[in-house]
């Protein structure tokens, strides 16, 4: 880059052209760099298992199949993991929702005594962390460990969504609304309800966005606190198949003893694409959201 | 647009030790201080309702594991529990810093959180600055598009694509490798790997979304700035570094002090599924030691001193890497 520097000096249109020459072809290699190894994935998951593992695949599927898939579809553990991270991720979310709304609402209020030890008492949580084992033994205090509860309490509430909420509560229910609505004898808990709700619509939609992909892509409280099979969720079947190397013959046709092992790769491939696929899905709809969340939370409260 | 982002994290502690400072200040206020909480309390009763679930999870998850973390002082067992366990005093500490481990643990985590840092921090800042000079629309939105994505992947995806793609037989890597006549490496068993992979796969997750927050920014700094540049007949590059890069100062301190704070915080999940016997020597970090020792082993007291220890750190290195952006370019988080 210095190069370029000193001759823009000297010659300029020259120089920028060069230069933003330069920035297209990072941008492009970045491009290229990211891209890849998702369409790799993807190629590999939809080939066939022998092309697989003899490197032919490079770029696009070699002789297409679904094999993978079936596979996949067919092993009970995924399909129990499936389930138990759906569920995990609904209720999670619903939970985690409700707490973060019924605290950042009333922080965001300014005649609302106390808001300013509120907050500092939530934020100090972010600063000192009490520490894995004195946590673990909350949970196992209150009977959760290897229940499902485990999954959706202890980690419910994250301070960024909370601080995010409040600041779009602040910026976006104006004061006259509230004042009128205390003059005509509307409660607080009523104004929440029908007005501040409906109005909040859009960082509701934030808040379900991230808590969910949050919730489905979670595996470390599974790992400490969960024990039993049954209970595992999606991000911890995978381990075991994947980078354990464990638990994948469950539903393997004996009959294919020699292509057992290639298809038992294949599938490893499909499971990481069936594995991402809801939140991939969604992600294109809902980047802009996330993007617009993120901002809020970064402006001045 | 421009002022507001600045204030990333930062105001919103501002405004909070303020506040409780002012409060506890004042002693002539009290009385008003009382009035206002009375009359708050009578307007606003029902907030204060709807305040207990979420405060009761900060306590019970949040504020009793901190002082749950008093048994690192403590033998504790089972059947005593937290309060009736008796005292062992810093035997703990003493442990943990005389153990062959300590060293080693320490080094790991400070060199693997100082690369990423290294490494981490200013790609996003490069990523930004370029799409920035991009005005075509639509390749300006899919290098955004794409690059964001992997941010959406879960941990246990990202490293199992990595064991796909780089696996020691016939990942994808090595046929590469391979093909162009290179003896194959062996990426997750050698411990002189770990840190690079470990590394520059957070780069590939995290790039994207860590440059929306500097692309945001740049998109709010005052045209006139740009006006001038052009009349000064300033070429694209000086026009980054003179205009862009000035800019992007204030948010780029702040997260830069955020991230120092977190310095040995760096995160176990990513280590612990990287982790095999194989590489052990670089990736055993003292967040994967705590959780070993502590549940694994079952040393409630010994693991909880060493997790204390590590929070312990992060508290200081956050207080005095704020300060000393303070010092030197006036940004600090509170």
């Amino acid at each position: 880059m210095g190069g370029i520097r000193s001759s823009t000096a000297i010659k300029e249109s020259f120089g920028d052209k060069l230069f933003l020459t330069g920035v297209y072809t990072f941008l492009t290699i970045a491009l290229v760099v990211v891209l890849y190894p998702l369409i790799y994935i993807v190629s590999s998951s939809l080939s066939d298992p022998a092309a697989v593992s003899s490197g032919k695949v490079w770029l696009w599927p070699v002789d297409f199949t679904l094999r993978g898939y079936e596979v996949v579809f067919k092993n009970p553990q995924i399909i129990t993991g499936y389930t138990n991270s759906l569920i995990y991720t609904f209720f999670g979310t619903i939970i985690s929702v409700t707490l973060t709304v019924l605290i950042a609402y009333p922080l965001s209020r300014k005649t609302f005594f106390g808001r300013g030890f509120l907050m500092f008492f939530i934020v100090f949580t972010m600063l000192f962390y009490g520490g894995l084992i004195p946590t673990y033994l909350v949970v196992q205090k209150l009977g959760m460990i290897d229940t499902r509860w485990a999954m959706l309490i202890p980690n419910a509430v994250a301070v960024w969504q909370v601080i995010i909420a409040r600041t779009f509560f602040q910026a976006s229910i104006p004061d006259e609304l509230v004042e009128a609505s205390e003059m005509d004898g509307c409660s607080d808990l009523r104004f929440l309800w029908s007005v501040v709700l409906p109005l909040a619509k859009p960082i509701i939609a934030v808040l379900v966005l991230m808590y969910a992909v949050f919730q489905w892509n979670a595996y470390f409280d599974a790992l400490i606190y969960l024990k039993s099979v049954d209970l595992q969720p999606l991000q911890i079947v995978l381990r075991n198949i994947i980078i354990l190397n464990t638990g994948s013959s469950g539903s393997m046709e004996a009959s294919e003893m020699l292509r057992r092992q290639e298809l038992a790769d294949l599938m490893k491939y499909s499971l990481i694409v069936v594995a991402s696929l809801p939140v991939l899905l969604i992600y294109p709809f809902v980047q802009r959201h996330f993007v617009k969340g993120m901002l809020i939370g970064s402006i001045k409260g | 647009m421009r002022f507001q982002l600045i204030n990333i994290g930062g105001i919103f502690l501002k405004t909070v030790t303020t506040t409780v400072s002012g409060s506890a200040q004042t002693i002539e206020t009290k009385s008003s201080l009382l009035k206002n909480a009375r009359k708050s309390f009578k307007r606003h009763w029902q907030f204060y309702l709807l305040i207990i679930p979420p405060v009761l999870y900060f306590l019970i998850f949040k504020y009793i594991p901190m002082l749950n973390s008093v048994i690192a002082f403590k033998d504790y067992n089972v059947i005593e529990g937290i309060w009736g366990s008796p005292w062992a005093g810093f035997k703990h500490f003493e442990l943990f810093f005389n153990n062959p481990q300590f060293w080693t643990l320490v080094k790991n985590t400070f060199y693997l959180s100082l690369y990423s840092l290294a490494v981490g921090f200013p790609i996003p800042i490069i990523l930004a600055l370029a799409l920035n000079e991009i005005r075509n629309g639509i390749f300006k939105r899919t290098v955004q598009m794409v690059t964001y994505a992997p941010y959406f992947i879960s941990t246990v995806v990202l490293v199992s694509m990595m064991f796909l793609l780089l696996g020691a037989r016939d990942g994808i890597a090595n046929q590469l490798l391979a093909t162009l006549g290179i003896e194959s490496i062996n990426f997750f068993g050698a411990p002189s790997m770990f840190r690079d992979i470990y590394v520059w796969s957070d780069v590939w997750q995290y790039a994207g979304y860590s440059a929306i927050i500097y692309l945001a920014t740049l998109s709010g700094i005052d045209p006139e700035l740009y006006e001038a540049a052009k009349v000064d007949g300033a070429s694209r590059f000086q026009k980054i570094l003179y205009v862009d890069i000035p800019g992007l100062m204030p948010v780029a301190v702040i997260i830069l002090i955020l991230n120092v704070g977190n310095l040995m915080a760096i995160g176990f999940e990513k280590v612990y599924l990287m982790q095999n016997p194989l590489n052990l020597a670089t990736s055993e970090i003292i967040a994967t030691y705590v959780y070993k020792i502590g549940l694994l082993n079952a040393n409630f007291s010994f693991a909880t001193a060493v997790g204390l220890f590590n929070s312990f750190i992060n508290l200081v290195l956050l207080i005095l890497v704020n300060a000393l952006a303070k010092r030197i370019s006036n940004q600090s988080l509170w």
